[in-house]
Protein backbone atom coordinates (compact mmCIF):
# COMPACT_ATOMS: atom_id res chain seq x y z
CA UNK A 1 0.00 0.00 0.00
CA UNK A 2 1.24 3.23 -0.86
CA UNK A 3 1.70 5.66 2.14
CA UNK A 4 0.22 9.47 2.16
CA UNK A 5 2.47 12.08 0.84
CA UNK A 6 2.61 14.86 2.58
CA UNK A 7 3.93 18.87 2.93
CA UNK A 8 5.30 19.25 6.34
CA UNK A 9 7.04 23.20 7.43
CA UNK A 10 9.34 22.72 10.08
CA UNK A 11 10.86 26.01 11.55
CA UNK A 12 14.32 25.62 13.79
CA UNK A 13 17.00 24.75 11.00
CA UNK A 14 19.49 26.08 13.55
CA UNK A 15 21.86 23.14 13.98
CA UNK A 16 24.10 24.80 15.91
CA UNK A 17 25.88 24.33 19.56
CA UNK A 18 22.86 25.83 20.78
CA UNK A 19 20.36 23.74 18.57
CA UNK A 20 17.05 24.21 17.56
CA UNK A 21 14.67 20.98 17.25
CA UNK A 22 14.00 21.81 13.75
CA UNK A 23 16.61 18.90 11.93
CA UNK A 24 15.59 16.16 14.53
CA UNK A 25 12.14 16.52 14.03
CA UNK A 26 12.71 16.27 10.23
CA UNK A 27 14.94 13.18 10.59
CA UNK A 28 11.86 11.44 13.02
CA UNK A 29 9.64 12.49 10.12
CA UNK A 30 11.68 11.03 7.35
CA UNK A 31 11.50 7.76 9.56
CA UNK A 32 7.89 8.11 10.13
CA UNK A 33 6.00 4.92 9.27
CA UNK A 34 2.25 6.30 8.39
CA UNK A 35 3.28 8.75 5.92
CA UNK A 36 6.46 10.28 3.60
CA UNK A 37 6.99 13.77 3.50
CA UNK A 38 8.24 16.68 1.52
CA UNK A 39 9.72 19.34 4.09
CA UNK A 40 10.05 23.18 3.96
CA UNK A 41 12.06 24.65 6.19
CA UNK A 42 11.64 27.88 7.43
CA UNK A 43 14.83 29.85 8.74
CA UNK A 44 14.96 33.24 9.42
CA UNK A 45 18.91 33.52 9.05
CA UNK A 46 21.09 32.42 5.74
CA UNK A 47 23.32 30.31 7.74
CA UNK A 48 20.97 28.00 9.65
CA UNK A 49 22.85 25.07 8.62
CA UNK A 50 19.73 23.14 7.98
CA UNK A 51 18.60 25.28 4.75
CA UNK A 52 21.88 23.51 3.34
CA UNK A 53 20.83 19.74 4.40
CA UNK A 54 18.87 19.22 1.59
CA UNK A 55 19.16 15.43 2.06
CA UNK A 56 16.60 16.36 4.87
CA UNK A 57 15.18 19.73 3.90
CA UNK A 58 13.37 19.70 0.43
CA UNK A 59 12.86 23.99 0.34
CA UNK A 60 13.89 26.61 2.69
CA UNK A 61 11.92 29.85 2.89
CA UNK A 62 13.15 32.49 4.79
CA UNK A 63 10.42 34.31 7.19
CA UNK A 64 10.02 37.03 9.15
CA UNK A 65 10.75 37.47 12.78
CA UNK A 66 7.94 37.53 14.91
CA UNK A 67 8.75 41.35 16.05
CA UNK A 68 7.59 42.26 12.39
CA UNK A 69 3.92 40.94 13.05
CA UNK A 70 1.00 38.57 12.12
CA UNK A 71 0.02 39.89 9.34
CA UNK A 72 3.51 40.44 7.57
CA UNK A 73 3.82 36.48 8.98
CA UNK A 74 0.75 35.99 7.12
CA UNK A 75 1.57 37.63 4.17
CA UNK A 76 4.66 35.12 3.69
CA UNK A 77 2.58 32.44 4.62
CA UNK A 78 0.40 32.88 2.05
CA UNK A 79 3.05 33.04 -0.83
CA UNK A 80 4.89 30.06 0.39
CA UNK A 81 1.14 28.18 0.89
CA UNK A 82 0.48 29.24 -3.30
CA UNK A 83 3.67 27.27 -3.88
CA UNK A 84 4.05 24.11 -1.46
CA UNK A 85 0.16 23.82 -0.06
CA UNK A 86 1.51 22.98 3.45
CA UNK A 87 -0.53 20.11 4.82
CA UNK A 88 1.59 20.71 8.52
CA UNK A 89 3.03 23.31 10.15
CA UNK A 90 5.52 22.44 13.42
CA UNK A 91 6.91 25.73 14.88
CA UNK A 92 10.20 24.67 16.74
CA UNK A 93 11.06 27.91 18.37
CA UNK A 94 9.94 29.49 22.03
CA UNK A 95 9.54 33.08 20.20
CA UNK A 96 7.72 32.21 17.24
CA UNK A 97 4.94 29.89 18.99
CA UNK A 98 2.94 32.78 20.11
CA UNK A 99 2.51 34.21 16.93
CA UNK A 100 1.84 31.18 14.93
CA UNK A 101 -1.11 30.49 18.17
CA UNK A 102 -2.55 33.70 16.78
CA UNK A 103 -2.89 33.14 13.48
CA UNK A 104 -3.57 29.25 13.88
CA UNK A 105 -7.33 29.75 12.90
CA UNK A 106 -6.46 31.30 9.88
CA UNK A 107 -3.59 28.93 8.98
CA UNK A 108 -6.34 26.35 9.29
CA UNK A 109 -8.54 28.07 6.26
CA UNK A 110 -5.36 28.32 4.61
CA UNK A 111 -5.39 23.91 5.04
CA UNK A 112 -2.17 24.43 7.07
CA UNK A 113 -2.68 22.16 10.20
CA UNK A 114 -0.95 22.83 13.72
CA UNK A 115 -1.28 20.89 17.17
CA UNK A 116 -0.29 23.93 19.09
CA UNK A 117 -1.37 24.22 22.92
CA UNK A 118 -3.66 26.68 23.56
CA UNK A 119 -2.49 30.63 24.32
CA UNK A 120 -4.05 29.90 27.75
CA UNK A 121 -2.10 26.84 28.53
CA UNK A 122 1.08 28.82 26.90
CA UNK A 123 0.53 31.72 29.17
CA UNK A 124 -0.26 29.74 32.47
CA UNK A 125 2.99 27.71 32.01
CA UNK A 126 5.63 31.04 31.63
CA UNK A 127 8.59 30.98 33.37
CA UNK A 128 7.10 33.86 35.13
CA UNK A 129 3.48 32.27 36.09
CA UNK A 130 5.33 29.19 37.25
CA UNK A 131 4.65 29.18 40.66
CA UNK A 132 0.88 30.47 40.49
CA UNK A 133 1.07 26.91 38.12
CA UNK A 134 2.84 24.78 40.36
CA UNK A 135 -0.10 25.66 43.01
CA UNK A 136 -2.82 25.43 40.51
CA UNK A 137 -1.63 22.10 39.41
CA UNK A 138 -0.27 20.83 42.68
CA UNK A 139 2.90 20.55 41.11
CA UNK A 140 6.50 21.56 43.46
CA UNK A 141 8.31 23.88 42.02
CA UNK A 142 11.52 26.07 43.25
CA UNK A 143 10.55 29.31 44.93
CA UNK A 144 11.10 32.16 42.68
CA UNK A 145 10.32 36.13 42.59
CA UNK A 146 9.58 37.99 39.31
CA UNK A 147 11.75 41.46 39.42
CA UNK A 148 12.00 44.13 37.25
CA UNK A 149 14.67 46.38 38.67
CA UNK A 150 18.30 45.41 40.22
CA UNK A 151 17.80 47.17 42.48
CA UNK A 152 14.94 44.56 44.10
CA UNK A 153 18.12 42.08 44.03
CA UNK A 154 19.47 43.68 47.04
CA UNK A 155 15.60 42.70 48.72
CA UNK A 156 16.20 39.42 47.71
CA UNK A 157 18.01 37.97 51.23
CA UNK A 158 15.30 37.52 53.35
CA UNK A 159 13.24 35.02 50.35
CA UNK A 160 16.52 33.32 49.54
CA UNK A 161 19.95 32.15 49.36
CA UNK A 162 22.69 32.24 47.39
CA UNK A 163 23.29 30.67 44.85
CA UNK A 164 20.54 31.09 42.83
CA UNK A 165 19.13 31.59 38.93
CA UNK A 166 18.69 34.88 37.47
CA UNK A 167 16.45 33.73 34.46
CA UNK A 168 15.35 35.76 31.37
CA UNK A 169 11.88 35.36 30.37
CA UNK A 170 12.23 33.44 27.07
CA UNK A 171 16.30 32.19 27.15
CA UNK A 172 18.93 32.34 29.64
CA UNK A 173 19.61 31.68 33.11
CA UNK A 174 22.84 32.19 34.81
CA UNK A 175 23.75 31.00 38.16
CA UNK A 176 24.40 33.85 40.43
CA UNK A 177 26.64 33.65 43.88
CA UNK A 178 26.17 37.00 45.03
CA UNK A 179 24.35 40.10 45.11
CA UNK A 180 26.72 42.07 42.41
CA UNK A 181 26.78 38.83 40.40
CA UNK A 182 23.30 38.83 39.92
CA UNK A 183 22.84 42.60 39.44
CA UNK A 184 25.34 41.70 36.44
CA UNK A 185 23.69 39.19 34.90
CA UNK A 186 19.97 40.78 35.24
CA UNK A 187 21.74 43.57 33.12
CA UNK A 188 23.16 40.82 30.39
CA UNK A 189 19.60 39.60 30.37
CA UNK A 190 17.76 42.88 30.26
CA UNK A 191 20.15 44.18 27.82
CA UNK A 192 18.71 40.84 25.22
CA UNK A 193 15.51 40.08 26.34
CA UNK A 194 14.05 43.06 28.74
CA UNK A 195 12.24 42.42 31.55
CA UNK A 196 10.75 40.83 34.09
CA UNK A 197 13.70 38.78 35.69
CA UNK A 198 13.10 35.70 37.09
CA UNK A 199 14.71 34.83 40.28
CA UNK A 200 14.59 30.78 41.01
CA UNK A 201 16.00 29.29 44.39
CA UNK A 202 19.02 27.20 42.92
CA UNK A 203 18.24 23.84 44.48
CA UNK A 204 20.98 21.07 45.02
CA UNK A 205 19.86 17.85 42.79
CA UNK A 206 20.39 16.07 39.47
CA UNK A 207 18.29 17.59 36.65
CA UNK A 208 16.05 15.25 34.48
CA UNK A 209 14.07 16.02 31.90
CA UNK A 210 10.68 14.40 30.05
CA UNK A 211 10.13 15.52 26.60
CA UNK A 212 6.28 14.41 26.16
CA UNK A 213 3.19 14.95 23.65
CA UNK A 214 -0.54 15.35 24.82
CA UNK A 215 -3.47 15.35 23.11
CA UNK A 216 -5.09 18.14 24.04
CA UNK A 217 -7.55 15.65 25.85
CA UNK A 218 -5.44 15.41 29.05
CA UNK A 219 -3.93 12.06 27.84
CA UNK A 220 -0.36 11.39 27.33
CA UNK A 221 0.38 10.23 23.76
CA UNK A 222 4.26 9.48 24.71
CA UNK A 223 6.83 10.59 27.38
CA UNK A 224 10.69 10.10 27.75
CA UNK A 225 12.63 10.81 30.37
CA UNK A 226 16.14 11.49 30.08
CA UNK A 227 19.34 12.53 32.22
CA UNK A 228 21.99 14.57 30.39
CA UNK A 229 25.37 13.14 30.45
CA UNK A 230 27.52 16.38 28.99
CA UNK A 231 26.15 19.50 29.01
CA UNK A 232 27.67 22.06 26.65
CA UNK A 233 29.10 25.99 28.33
CA UNK A 234 25.56 27.53 26.68
CA UNK A 235 23.75 24.89 29.13
CA UNK A 236 22.82 22.48 26.75
CA UNK A 237 22.50 18.91 26.37
CA UNK A 238 25.26 17.21 24.26
CA UNK A 239 24.50 13.83 25.34
CA UNK A 240 22.05 12.13 27.08
CA UNK A 241 20.25 8.84 28.08
CA UNK A 242 16.82 7.66 28.17
CA UNK A 243 16.14 6.55 32.04
CA UNK A 244 13.46 4.53 33.47
CA UNK A 245 11.65 7.21 36.26
CA UNK A 246 8.56 6.06 36.88
CA UNK A 247 7.93 9.54 39.22
CA UNK A 248 8.68 11.64 36.61
CA UNK A 249 6.09 9.77 34.05
CA UNK A 250 4.03 10.11 36.73
CA UNK A 251 4.33 13.52 37.06
CA UNK A 252 4.14 14.04 32.96
CA UNK A 253 0.88 12.56 33.00
CA UNK A 254 -0.23 14.53 35.82
CA UNK A 255 0.90 17.74 33.92
CA UNK A 256 -1.11 16.47 31.08
CA UNK A 257 -3.86 15.55 32.40
CA UNK A 258 -4.30 18.52 34.55
CA UNK A 259 -3.61 21.16 31.95
CA UNK A 260 -5.38 19.10 28.69
CA UNK A 261 -1.90 19.91 27.48
CA UNK A 262 -1.84 20.31 23.62
CA UNK A 263 1.40 19.67 21.25
CA UNK A 264 5.06 18.67 22.39
CA UNK A 265 6.93 19.82 25.38
CA UNK A 266 9.90 19.25 27.51
CA UNK A 267 9.90 19.30 31.15
CA UNK A 268 12.66 20.35 33.07
CA UNK A 269 12.69 18.66 36.61
CA UNK A 270 15.77 18.75 39.50
CA UNK A 271 15.13 15.34 41.42
CA UNK A 272 16.88 16.77 44.90
CA UNK A 273 19.11 14.55 47.26
CA UNK A 274 15.98 14.13 49.49
CA UNK A 275 14.20 12.56 46.56
CA UNK A 276 11.53 15.25 45.76
CA UNK A 277 11.05 16.51 42.06
CA UNK A 278 10.66 19.88 41.54
CA UNK A 279 9.38 21.49 38.32
CA UNK A 280 12.15 24.30 37.18
CA UNK A 281 10.63 24.82 33.37
CA UNK A 282 7.93 23.95 30.87
CA UNK A 283 9.16 24.07 27.27
CA UNK A 284 6.17 24.57 25.58
CA UNK A 285 7.19 22.60 22.02
CA UNK A 286 9.71 19.58 21.06
CA UNK A 287 13.26 20.12 22.73
CA UNK A 288 16.37 19.72 20.50
CA UNK A 289 16.67 16.11 21.55
CA UNK A 290 13.97 14.73 20.52
CA UNK A 291 15.70 12.30 18.68
CA UNK A 292 16.74 10.38 21.44
CA UNK A 293 12.90 9.42 21.48
CA UNK A 294 12.71 8.49 17.93
CA UNK A 295 15.36 6.12 18.88
CA UNK A 296 14.12 4.08 22.18
CA UNK A 297 10.76 3.67 20.23
CA UNK A 298 8.54 6.58 20.08
CA UNK A 299 8.23 8.88 17.21
CA UNK A 300 6.84 11.92 18.78
CA UNK A 301 6.77 14.12 15.53
CA UNK A 302 5.18 11.72 13.40
CA UNK A 303 2.39 11.73 16.28
CA UNK A 304 2.23 15.16 16.36
CA UNK A 305 1.38 15.56 12.41
CA UNK A 306 -1.02 12.73 12.55
CA UNK A 307 -2.36 14.41 15.52
CA UNK A 308 -2.66 17.73 13.51
CA UNK A 309 -4.11 16.20 10.96
CA UNK A 310 -7.31 14.78 13.35
CA UNK A 311 -5.69 11.00 12.64
CA UNK A 312 -6.28 8.53 15.65
CA UNK A 313 -2.60 7.77 16.84
CA UNK A 314 -2.02 5.28 18.95
CA UNK A 315 -0.71 5.72 22.64
CA UNK A 316 3.12 4.85 23.04
CA UNK A 317 3.72 2.70 26.32
CA UNK A 318 7.07 1.70 26.02
CA UNK A 319 10.32 2.88 25.24
CA UNK A 320 14.43 1.25 25.39
CA UNK A 321 15.94 2.32 28.81
CA UNK A 322 19.40 2.88 28.80
CA UNK A 323 19.92 4.53 25.40
CA UNK A 324 22.05 7.70 24.84
CA UNK A 325 22.72 10.21 22.30
CA UNK A 326 25.23 11.79 21.21
CA UNK A 327 25.36 14.86 19.15
CA UNK A 328 28.74 15.56 17.19
CA UNK A 329 29.43 18.66 14.68
CA UNK A 330 30.05 18.15 11.46
CA UNK A 331 31.08 20.69 8.00
CA UNK A 332 28.78 21.43 5.07
CA UNK A 333 30.54 22.99 2.27
CA UNK A 334 28.46 25.16 0.50
CA UNK A 335 28.40 27.25 -2.83
CA UNK A 336 28.67 30.85 -2.95
CA UNK A 337 25.27 30.85 -5.11
CA UNK A 338 23.66 28.88 -2.86
CA UNK A 339 24.36 31.61 0.03
CA UNK A 340 23.58 34.07 -1.97
CA UNK A 341 20.31 32.45 -3.24
CA UNK A 342 18.88 32.56 0.65
CA UNK A 343 20.24 35.63 1.23
CA UNK A 344 18.74 37.04 -1.46
CA UNK A 345 15.59 35.82 -2.99
CA UNK A 346 14.73 34.72 0.73
CA UNK A 347 14.39 30.69 -0.42
CA UNK A 348 16.75 28.26 -1.71
CA UNK B 1 22.01 -5.43 51.78
CA UNK B 2 20.32 -5.56 48.17
CA UNK B 3 21.52 -4.52 45.08
CA UNK B 4 18.42 -2.95 43.81
CA UNK B 5 16.49 -5.80 41.25
CA UNK B 6 16.85 -2.74 38.24
CA UNK B 7 20.55 -2.14 38.40
CA UNK B 8 22.32 -4.32 35.62
CA UNK B 9 25.37 -5.54 35.70
CA UNK B 10 27.59 -6.04 32.80
CA UNK B 11 30.35 -9.09 33.36
CA UNK B 12 33.40 -6.06 32.79
CA UNK B 13 32.25 -4.73 35.44
CA UNK B 14 29.75 -2.07 33.99
CA UNK B 15 26.98 -0.63 35.91
CA UNK B 16 24.14 0.80 34.61
CA UNK B 17 21.22 2.33 37.31
CA UNK B 18 18.37 3.00 35.18
CA UNK B 19 16.45 4.96 37.14
CA UNK B 20 19.38 7.95 37.49
CA UNK B 21 20.64 7.61 34.20
CA UNK B 22 24.51 7.03 35.89
CA UNK B 23 27.07 4.78 34.90
CA UNK B 24 29.91 3.03 37.01
CA UNK B 25 32.95 1.09 36.20
CA UNK B 26 33.70 -1.61 38.91
CA UNK B 27 37.04 -4.03 38.97
CA UNK B 28 36.73 -7.34 38.82
CA UNK B 29 36.68 -8.15 42.88
CA UNK B 30 34.15 -5.20 42.71
CA UNK B 31 31.88 -6.93 40.52
CA UNK B 32 32.51 -10.20 42.21
CA UNK B 33 30.75 -8.76 45.36
CA UNK B 34 28.03 -6.80 43.98
CA UNK B 35 27.55 -10.12 41.86
CA UNK B 36 26.90 -11.94 45.05
CA UNK B 37 24.41 -9.15 46.62
CA UNK B 38 22.50 -9.36 43.62
CA UNK B 39 22.03 -12.90 44.24
CA UNK B 40 21.67 -12.10 47.89
CA UNK B 41 24.23 -13.93 49.46
CA UNK B 42 24.84 -13.00 53.03
CA UNK B 43 28.00 -10.95 54.79
CA UNK B 44 29.48 -14.25 55.87
CA UNK B 45 28.91 -15.99 52.89
CA UNK B 46 30.63 -13.32 50.80
CA UNK B 47 33.51 -13.06 53.07
CA UNK B 48 33.98 -16.74 52.84
CA UNK B 49 33.99 -16.46 49.07
CA UNK B 50 36.71 -13.81 48.71
CA UNK B 51 38.40 -15.00 51.17
CA UNK B 52 39.21 -18.36 49.58
CA UNK B 53 39.13 -16.60 46.06
CA UNK B 54 41.71 -13.68 47.35
CA UNK B 55 44.99 -13.47 49.73
CA UNK B 56 44.02 -11.37 52.04
CA UNK B 57 42.77 -11.57 55.82
CA UNK B 58 39.42 -10.99 57.21
CA UNK B 59 40.12 -7.70 59.06
CA UNK B 60 41.19 -6.06 55.54
CA UNK B 61 38.45 -7.65 53.92
CA UNK B 62 35.75 -6.16 56.33
CA UNK B 63 37.12 -2.82 56.03
CA UNK B 64 37.37 -3.00 52.50
CA UNK B 65 33.88 -4.58 52.07
CA UNK B 66 32.02 -1.71 54.30
CA UNK B 67 33.86 0.85 52.20
CA UNK B 68 32.93 -0.34 49.38
CA UNK B 69 29.43 -1.13 50.40
CA UNK B 70 29.14 2.95 51.97
CA UNK B 71 30.10 3.77 48.17
CA UNK B 72 27.45 1.89 46.72
CA UNK B 73 25.01 3.23 49.39
CA UNK B 74 26.18 6.85 48.21
CA UNK B 75 25.11 6.06 44.28
CA UNK B 76 22.01 4.65 45.59
CA UNK B 77 23.05 1.11 44.33
CA UNK B 78 21.73 -0.79 47.68
CA UNK B 79 18.30 -1.02 48.57
CA UNK B 80 17.64 -1.10 52.49
CA UNK B 81 19.64 -2.71 55.20
CA UNK B 82 19.10 -6.14 56.10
Amino acid sequence: MNKQKITVAVSGLNATDNPGPGIPVIRALREAKSFDVKIIGFSYESLEPGIYMHNLVDKTYQIPYPSAGTDVLLKRLNYINDIEKVDVLIPNFDAELYSFMKIEKKLEKMGIHTFLPTIKQFEERHKVNLTKFGKKYNIDVPHDKVIYSPLEIYNLASEFTYPLFVKGQFYDAYLANSPEQAIFYFNKINTKWGTPIIIQQFVHGTEVNVIGLGDGKGNTIAAVPMKKQYITDKGKAWAGISINDKKLLEITDKFISSTKWRGGFELEVIKTDENKYLLLEINPRIPAWVYLAVGVGQNIPEALVNLALGKKVKTYTKFDIGKLFIRYSYDLIVDLKEFEQISTYGEL
Amino acid sequence: MKIKNNIAISDSGFVFNPSSGESFSINPIGTKIVNMLKEKKSFDQIKKQILKDYETDEITFEKDYFDFVSVLKRYLLIKDNE
